[in-house]
């Protein structure tokens, strides 16, 4: 499956400053795996050292969260949208 | 710089959500002066982190606030949050988790009975307030 995933602003310069790049795989986490050797730089924002979903990333397949759809498991069909955005997020 | 509705619609989204902090996002696009932007829409959005002292802009509400901006050719520029007890100056854990240093952050007071807005550029660790400037007001908005 080949989808267009979109970046936000703070990635785009590991991507050389692309909005929006192409990457394979069946499900999110080989999407991932992926774009982590398409641009080995993104790793670090997207997975935590054990693997798992980054904790500060909001995933989405078209207009779905991927919490809600098994996280790295979630599957992706081709032309799908990811889209990846930070989590905002701060307090008093 | 924005309209004065749109400053009046993230303060009553702050006030709305007491006792809880309350967020939303800003969409614009770049102003005349460098590094300033102006503020065209305000998205209220739900805090899914539901605390009086921690906000989470719910995911849902941060896609569909970035895709309404990109569909009218603009961007989102910012954040608003409320601080119910504390001044209107971003604390640790917002320097922390603040992640664009492009971003505009605005934070309203609701110590104090008038309602205190003020915004701020984040990069790293380094904090600089910024001017707000409302449409129709003629000194900046406090």
């Amino acid at each position: 499956m080949a989808v267009e995933v979109r970046l936000p602003n703070i990635f785009r310069p590991v991507a050389a400053g692309r909005a929006s790049v192409r990457a394979e795989g069946a499900t999110v986490g080989e999407v991932f795996e992926d774009l982590v050797r398409q641009y080995p730089e993104l790793r670090a924002s997207l997975l935590t050292p054990e693997g798992e979903l980054h904790r500060h990333l909001n995933v989405f397949v078209n207009d779905d969260d991927i919490r809600y759809l098994g996280k790295l498991d979630a599957k992706v069909n081709d032309e799908d949208i990811v889209t990846l955005m930070p989590a905002v997020a701060g307090g008093a | 710089m924005l309209s004065r509705p749109l400053w009046e619609r993230m303060v009553a989204h702050c006030l709305d959500g007491l006792p809880l902090e309350a967020c939303g996002l800003l969409a614009g696009r770049p102003g005349a002066e460098a590094g300033s932007v102006e503020v065209l829409e305000a998205y209220p959005a739900r805090n899914a982190a539901g605390s009086a002292r921690l906000y989470t802009v719910e995911p849902v509400d941060l896609l569909r606030a970035d895709r309404d901006a990109e569909a009218r050719g603009w961007s989102l520029v910012g954040v608003w949050h409320s601080h119910t007890h504390t001044e209107a100056f971003p604390s640790p854990t917002d320097i922390a988790q603040a992640p664009d240093p492009d971003w505009h952050y605005v934070l309203v007071s609701l110590r104090d009975l008038e309602p205190s807005l003020r915004s701020y550029r984040i990069v790293g660790q380094d904090v600089a307030e910024e001017e707000v400037l409302v449409r129709g007001w003629c000194s900046p908005a406090r």
